[in-house]
């Protein structure tokens, strides 16, 4: 079956072992996840995870309606198919040398990325974007030298006003303001 | 008011309408054990293994419709409880299963009698707890039993440390429950059901497949209602039998792997399907492919994850059957299809797979049969798995709500005998049968020392062939009778039977079955009959693995007797 790579954006509850019960979902199909991102979202105490998956259509759709019957995942999304912002962030160890440093500075210029740290014979790189960016840059660096590679996985967001994850936000927060008091 | 983690526990059950608990104790949990006398509203069942717990709570819950509650230890306690948690899990049966666990600062450690259960039972339950503090516990029990019997039911879990148990804190009984991530969708989307009553109403060939989510919601009069107004034939899922009288005319029994060959050949030729509260499972479709072939399908079921998950459908309905049911059967007009029943009572007339084939031995169809006719359809019955189970669900006239009690989606051999226990502890009026199978019964025989220490009224209709025997018919059938593993030896059953205190019989022979029936029937007590039955006997109807619905094997002897005795055509679904 011809697969494609598919996006989804999930808010859940910020409880132990939510990842492991929307995990579970995808490793019992044999899915490989891409990337998986997980921070806090504007509402408190829901985190907002972005996952990316590479699976039939069919399937990830079965699997997305499994993971909203996951009780702790109050909402989730296909946005595929949508008009989506994606962004990576990279960090990007590079081997310098002095004749290597200032072209290494110009390439990351070019990709408007920014260089958080310096050593003596390397600099670490820092780049937003999305996954072609950071190829492409982790490409041209790859001729020097990497010693080290970290990648946050993707987050996404639709275009526009809409949000595909909208919920009562009043109910979700004051739920958790009376559990803590 | 300051109570214990155990006290506040047994507060929630009592508030939450237990009645029962079929448990077996253990270090971990004693501190809730310790304090049940002081609840004696709360009557424990003890089981002799934690499997049968499970299962116990399990009958009990589908036949009582109220949420089944098990207690088991921590470790070994919490594994043996797994392959039941998973039955219920399958078959959408309410239950919540409270496990001891080792203290709070033991967990992590490998401790004694330690296992992760809440980690084991995450993709086998709606939703598990590991409760870390007294305080938490009410919140945690009420939604529990809420997330347990609302929307699609399930089992849940619940996992107390030991020193949880004993912790003291305030118990407040929540009155809300808040979970933003758990809404059910009851009501039907009205556009979806209108489009649905058009095609019903404009249907020549339509057929209603109805499942255990009719049992579950009690649609029972909303879906005769349907069928009778549309005058749509109803053909049920194996534990869609009882949501629809098997007598009443428009019944045209199950369909499937061993499902009437009328029901499977009129799913197979309709034009519309009706799919009410049942999942399109691979036992019941056959080959997908092959399924259904030429009708649109109109599928109803509260679980949205059910939708489109085996069989494209053209109108979904997300809601409880009930509501949806009751919203539907609005827009339909009377209507008749004489051509189509007329088309459906000539394959029964000529396909009548519940016909039993004259015979000097002993055939189990037989000993269901019998079982029916004494019991006049009264019983509640609850199976084994394997062959014992697909002649109970074929030659039992199911005409009482909720009457047969299956493992379906699991499979689970083993289940009968502690299930039947559940029923009849839940309902004690009812007359409960467990027909078992020797393979079946011998994996949970251990419970005829609950049935006699609880006086549970049971009574046990043993087929026993001497072998696993619907493996064997695969073997048969499909490898070339190389019989491997499946011939089995069993105790003396009737010795079993009264080494723990329990009267029994062995019947061989035809002209024994009634009588030995009857002498069950009259005994107040539980009674056990092992039917020494035809060993090589096979299941027919038979679809084989990967064939299409339409494509199925009939009993050759019972065809054979069919074509030269066609005066003697049964008139309903149950003839002798």
């Amino acid at each position: 079956m011809a697969t494609t790579k598919h996006t989804l954006v999930a808010l859940v509850e910020d409880k132990p072992g939510v990842l492991n019960r929307m995990a579970s979902l995808f490793r019992r199909r044999s899915f490989n996840i891409e990337s998986i991102a997980v921070g806090h979202s504007e509402i408190p105490h829901l985190s907002r995870m972005t996952i990316v998956v590479d699976g039939a259509t069919t399937m990830v759709e079965q699997v997305r309606k499994q993971l909203d019957k996951v009780i702790d995942v109050v909402r989730v999304s296909d946005i595929s198919g949508d008009d989506i912002i994606a962004r990576e962030l990279a960090l990007i160890k590079v081997r310098t040398t002095p004749s290597t440093r200032s072209e290494i500075m110009q390439i990351v210029d070019i990709f408007r990325a920014n260089i958080v740290d310096v050593g003596s014979d390397s600099v670490t790189v820092e780049v937003t974007g999305d996954e072609d960016k950071i190829n492409s840059l982790f490409n041209l660096l790859r001729g020097f030298g990497i010693n080290e590679l970290a990648r946050t996985g993707r987050i996404a967001m639709s275009r526009g006003g809409s949000s595909p994850l909208q919920v009562e936000k009043e109910s979700a927060s004051t739920r958790r303001r009376k559990q803590k008091g | 008011m300051k109570m214990t983690g155990a006290q506040i526990i047994c507060e929630c059950l009592v508030r939450e309408g237990v009645d029962v608990i079929f448990g077996i104790l253990g270090g971990a949990i004693l501190p809730l054990y310790d304090t049940l006398p002081q609840y004696p509203q709360l009557r424990h069942i003890l089981v002799r293994h934690e499997q049968c717990a499970a299962h116990a709570a399990d009958g009990y819950a589908r036949a009582t419709e109220k949420v089944g509650v098990c207690f088991a230890t921590s470790g070994p306690g919490a594994t043996n409880l797994v392959t039941g948690i998973a039955n219920a899990y399958l078959d959408s049966s309410p239950m919540v299963a409270i496990t001891g666990q080792v203290a709070r600062p033991f967990i992590g450690k490998d401790a004694f009698q330690e296992v992760d259960i809440t980690g084991i039972t995450l993709p086998i339950t709606k939703h598990n707890y590991l409760a870390l503090d007294a305080a938490s516990l009410a919140r945690t029990v009420k939604e529990a039993f809420y997330l347990a019997r609302s929307g699609r039911p399930g089992p849940v879990l619940i996992d107390v440390p030991r020193d949880v148990f004993i912790e003291e804190a305030e118990f407040h009984y929540p009155d809300k429950i808040n979970l933003p991530g758990y809404k059910p969708t009851l009501q039907g989307h009205p556009t979806q059901i209108k489009k649905a009553a058009k095609l019903i109403n404009e249907a020549r060939q339509p057929a209603i497949i109805a499942g255990r989510g009719v049992i579950l919601s009690r649609a029972y009069t909303e879906l005769k209602q349907l069928a009778e107004t549309a005058q749509i034939p109803v053909i049920t899922t194996l534990l869609g039998i009882g949501c629809f009288p098997e007598s009443h005319i428009l019944s045209f029994g199950m369909l499937g792997m061993h499902g009437m060959a009328y029901a499977n050949m009129a799913v197979s030729a309709a034009d519309v399907i009706v799919a009410i509260g049942m999942r399109f499972d691979d036992r019941a479709t056959a080959s997908v492919s092959g399924f259904a072939p030429h009708a649109r399908i109109i599928h109803i079921d509260i679980d949205p994850a059910e939708i489109g998950k085996n069989v494209p459908v053209d109108v979904p309905i997300v809601g409880d059957i009930k509501v949806v049911l009751n919203e539907l059967n609005k827009q339909i007009t009377l209507t008749k299809h004489i051509d189509w029943l007329g088309q459906l009572n000539d394959w029964q007339k000529k396909h009548p797979s519940t016909a039993i084939r004259d015979s000097q031995g002993l055939l189990p169809q037989f000993v269901v049969r019998k079982i029916y006719e004494v019991t006049k359809g009264e019983a509640t019955i609850v199976t084994g798995v394997g062959q014992n189970q697909m002649w109970a669900a074929q030659h039992y006239c199911y005409d009482k709500p909720n009457s047969l009690i299956s493992s379906g989606g699991l499979g689970t051999m083993g289940f009968g005998l502690p299930a039947a226990i559940g029923v009849k502890i839940g309902c004690p009026d009812n007359i409960v049968w467990c027909i078992d199978g020797d393979g079946s019964f011998q994996m949970t025989l251990q419970e005829l020392a609950t049935i006699t220490q609880e006086k549970a009224a049971v009574k046990i209709a043993i087929i026993d062939n001497g072998y696993l025997g619907m493996v064997r018919q695969w073997q048969e059938l499909f490898y070339g009778k190389r019989y491997v593993a499946t011939p089995l030896s069993g105790p003396d059953y009737v010795k079993v039977a009264e080494a723990y205190g329990i009267p029994g019989l062995r019947v061989k022979h035809k002209e024994e079955v009634v009588p030995a029936i009857e002498q069950a029937m009259a005994e107040p007590g539980p009674f056990l009959i092992d039917f020494v039955v035809e060993p090589e006997e096979n299941v027919y109807p038979m679809v084989r693995p990967g064939a299409a619905l339409s494509e199925l094997i009939e009993d050759p002897a019972a065809r054979a007797q069919v074509l030269s005795d066609s005066a003697k055509l049964p008139a309903s679904n149950i003839s002798a």
